[in-house]
């Protein structure tokens, strides 16, 4: 079992996995095959359902409930894991081979310290002794830069920042000295500015201890910054596999090409600002909960048939703002002016004439949706409620609503449940044109949707936009985004608005440290980005 | 940390004074309950045939003729201190139902000290071998246990181990002076029911609860940690059930003190039960609201304390950031 130091930490061999869905047995890895030597990243790139995280598991010969291995191998250290008993298997993750999650908040037990779950396994079946196991820990929390790392290990999980949590998930992966470890998205679910800092520390971890990766992502840029080689998955097959330069530069697969979707979008109109007066006026708006400020002195402009973007990370108040401007949070100063008239705080004391003209689009559609509903009655109820349209009538309108997100009448009798994620944010934007609305406020509705169904979207939005002079507030995190679709930006930071301009002015030349900060930390799609930041900090 | 009261001890205190202020609704609403039944203390003490004049006179020396929420005042300052008044027999309502709480107690405490730790670890069980046969068969007869009413229950253990058997006797009726071991010999049989009967709940309950937990994130964290599935279950997932056992654990300790009315009657054991039943059937109004206020008590009791539990085995609350 000793591996020589040039044998591959793991091979997968042809692995077939299927799962089961609906009583039927569908093959989600189709005959994968990756060696890792030790020492090296391999970068696992696709989009949702491609069979990344399926792979990922069954590096560490873990199948979630409903899966199962129809053929190929798993050697781990020349091993054939596969073929020995899930007694045997369990004893080489946490020590051998070890996983670092998505999101740390989830994967981290509430009920233990820190230091207590990170060294568990060290402690129970790595062969250290307490104290060694603190200690190399406590080493790991330097190597991370984890703040105070004396007194890291004295805290819950919810007592730290999800940043330091996901580098304290490395820290527990670490604590056998694993030959290989798998990271599964370790920093989707983070803000751009906590990123670049989980991700210098993965690499700084992954270079000092000199361990072998598998490096799961949907984000190109992401992995040009990590891995060594990449493997782009779709539909459980390898489409292609080569070096990271590679890759970035002369893509050959055009699946692969695909994935600069939304980065090779047209830039949008540039700023349309200025003329005739505003559709919506915000000044000195202020909002609460409960003694918490979320908003504080917001002034903010959306002309007609514009596109203003909001940006800002996770708690910026971004999303207050935009239910603020529908009615669903009540200001506690300042107005919302809309065609020069205030509108009244909350959708109760709101008009049926004003509620038609903005309307609101959620990110997730999954649960902006009623899943027992047809796309009919979905779209068909607000004709009624705001149109006061009914049967034929009422059903030709929906009908053109949905040739309009580029659907057709085949779609009309479905639930939400038969419909695919794209599919299903387009009816959640049908449903909102339905109210033949002035201003959409957009709160991220592509953010959980994949690149190339993103720029579908994104493209469709902006072909509405010049067909029906409807303006939008679009808030995102995703700069590239922005970049794509915005006239204006505005920039937020903990509820308040640090900048805001065109959109050619706030990229390229931004004013506030905070916007400067936030587009820095954007990962270039180009390998090398994240080694200029570490040389400029270091300089 | 900081010298401002954690806001542990001010949920805490919170919930006690939710707990009192609950315990005093109660309290008011037996109180009422009992006043307003038609005829008064007074006729009741004094039988069907007793002339107004002495009725009158009888209202006059118990107090009756004050207006109601006096009465209740000088009642509630009473039982605060421990002091129920005197039932209808003369003799003081507490020296009258303090051996009965005595014998429940002590029914109800053998019963928990069983029941709790057997069924935390047969729920438990359950859970990690759900879906597997064992898991089955307990699932499917507690869940016939818990169908089947008491007091069948009671006849059927009866029938079985005392008739039929005879191992043990039909009849709880435990005296002062019996010695410890004749006494639990004769309690045996009201155990074994009370147990088949919260047994059942408090098993599916604490399964339940962990199989919730099971479904989280951080458990199958644990499995890709290489953690053994009996560690999963102890030690990842029991911790984070802990408040939902713990509230299923109140409810039937309450249920044991109050609910065993059936059981004690069926056993014939001398238990508060018993002490109800009878003074029911002699309207003895103020032993009735003394165990209405103890049966009260306990429910309130045990539920705050489930709830300080739960309070306290959640870290977020426990430590705050």
């Amino acid at each position: 079992m000793t591996a020589t130091p040039s044998a591959p930490v793991i091979d997968l061999v042809d692995l077939k996995i299927e799962a089961k869905s609906n009583d039927q047995w569908s093959k989600i890895v189709n005959g994968v095959s990756l060696s890792i030597r030790p020492g090296e990243v391999l970068g696992l790139v696709g989009e949702s359902g491609a069979g990344k995280s399926t792979v990922g598991l069954a590096a560490l010969g873990y199948f979630r409930p409903g899966a199962k291995v129809t053929g190929g191998e798993v050697r781990l250290l020349g091993q054939n894991i596969l073929d020995i008993p899930e007694e045997e298997r369990r004893k080489f993750r946490g020590t051998k081979v070890a996983y670092v999650a998505q999101s740390a908040q989830a994967a981290f037990n509430p009920a233990y310290r820190l230091m207590d779950q990170i060294i568990m396994v060290a402690v129970d079946r790595g062969g250290l002794t307490r104290e060694a196991a603190q200690k190399r820990a406590l080493d790991l929390f330097h190597a991370l830069q984890l703040p105070d790392p004396r007194n890291f290990g004295k805290r819950y999980p919810h007592q730290v920042s999800g940043g330091q949590l996901q580098r304290a998930m490395v820290a527990m992966a670490m604590i056998c000295n694993p030959a290989l470890i798998i990271f599964d998205e370790p920093t989707t679910a983070l803000d751009v500015t906590t990123q670049v800092e989980v991700l210098i520390s993965i690499r700084k971890v992954i270079e000092d201890y000199r361990v072998a990766a598998i490096y799961i992502t949907h984000d190109l840029a992401v992995v040009a910054q990590v891995a060594h080689r990449v493997a782009v998955l779709r539909y459980g097959e390898v489409v292609e596999e080569a070096p990271i330069a590679q890759i970035m530069e002369r893509p050959t697969h055009p699946y692969t090409k695909s994935l600069w979707a939304v980065h090779e979008m047209p830039v949008g109109q540039g700023d349309r600002h200025g003329k005739g007066a505003p559709l919506l006026a915000v000044t000195g708006l202020g909002a609460h909960y409960g003694d918490f400020q979320v908003l504080t002195a917001i002034d903010l402009d959306v002309g007609r048939g514009e596109t203003v973007a909001l940006v800002g990370e996770s708690g910026s108040g971004k999303s207050t703002l935009g239910r603020v401007i529908v009615g669903l949070k009540e200001v506690s100063s300042g107005q919302v002016v809309y065609e020069g008239k205030p509108l009244p705080g909350t959708i109760r004391r709101r008009s049926l004439e004003m509620l038609k003209q903005i309307q609101i689009i959620y990110q997730s559609a999954d649960t902006a949706l009623n899943p027992r509903q047809t796309v009919r009655k979905i779209i068909g109820r607000p004709l009624t409620l705001y149109q006061g349209l009914r049967g034929a009538r009422r059903e030709e309108r929906v009908l053109e609503l949905l040739k309009l997100v580029e659907l057709n009448e085949t779609h009309i009798d479905r639930t939400p449940g038969q419909l695919s994620g794209g599919q299903k944010q387009r009816i959640a934007i049908a449903r909102a044109l339905a109210a033949d609305p002035r201003l959409i406020v957009c709160d991220e509705i592509t953010s959980a949707l994949d690149k190339v169904v993103q720029a579908e979207v994104l493209r469709m939005l902006m072909r509405l936009q010049e067909r029906l002079g409807v303006s939008y507030l679009f808030i995102t995190h995703d700069i590239e985004v922005v970049r794509a679709i915005a006239d204006r930006v505005v920039v937020m930071q903990d509820g308040k608005i640090v900048e805001q301009g065109g959109k050619d002015q706030v990229l390229a030349q931004p004013r506030a440290d905070y916007t400067r900060k936030l587009l820095d930390s954007v990962p270039d799609m180009a390998v090398g980005w994240l080694d200029g930041i570490v040389a400029a900090r270091a300089a | 940390m900081t010298t401002k009261s954690h806001p542990i001890l001010s949920m805490a205190a919170s919930r006690i004074g939710l707990g009192l202020l609950s315990l005093l609704i109660v309290s008011l609403i037996i109180f009422s309950a009992v006043s307003f039944l038609p005829g008064s203390y007074a006729s009741a003490i004094l039988g069907q045939n007793a002339t107004p004049a002495a009725v009158a006179a009888m209202e006059v020396k118990l107090g009756l003729n004050r207006p109601w929420f006096l009465r209740y005042l000088a009642w509630l300052g009473a039982a605060a201190t421990g002091d129920m008044g005197l039932s209808f027999s003369g003799r003081p309502v507490m020296a009258l139902i303090g051996p009965r709480l005595k014998n429940t107690l002590v029914l109800a405490s053998i019963t928990a000290a069983i029941a709790v730790p057997l069924s935390i670890a047969l729920g438990i069980v359950c859970a990690r071998y759900r879906g597997r046969f064992l898991d089955k068969f307990l699932s499917t007869s507690t869940l016939a246990s818990i169908s089947i009413p008491e007091f069948f229950v009671a006849y059927v253990v009866m029938m079985v181990l005392a008739v039929k058997l005879q191992l043990f006797p039909s009849m709880a009726g435990i005296r002062n002076g019996m010695g410890l071991g004749e006494q639990l010999y004769r309690m045996v049989l009201p155990i074994l029911t009370l147990l088949l009967v919260i047994l059942a709940h408090m098993v599916r309950n604490t399964r339940a609860a962990i199989l919730s937990v099971m479904a989280s994130p951080y458990i199958e964290m644990a499995r890709l940690k290489g953690e053994p599935e009996k560690r999963v279950v102890v030690r990842q997932a029991l911790p984070n059930a802990i408040g939902p056992i713990a509230s299923v654990v109140a409810l039937n300790l309450a249920y044991l003190i109050s609910g065993v009315v059936v059981i004690e009657v069926v056993f014939v054991y001398p238990g508060v039960g018993q002490a109800m039943i009878d003074a029911v059937r002699n309207r003895d109004v103020p032993v009735i609201q003394a165990c209405a206020l103890i049966f009260a008590a306990a429910y309130i009791g045990f539920n705050l304390i489930a709830d300080i539990i739960s309070i306290v085995s959640n870290p977020r609350l426990l430590h705050p950031r």
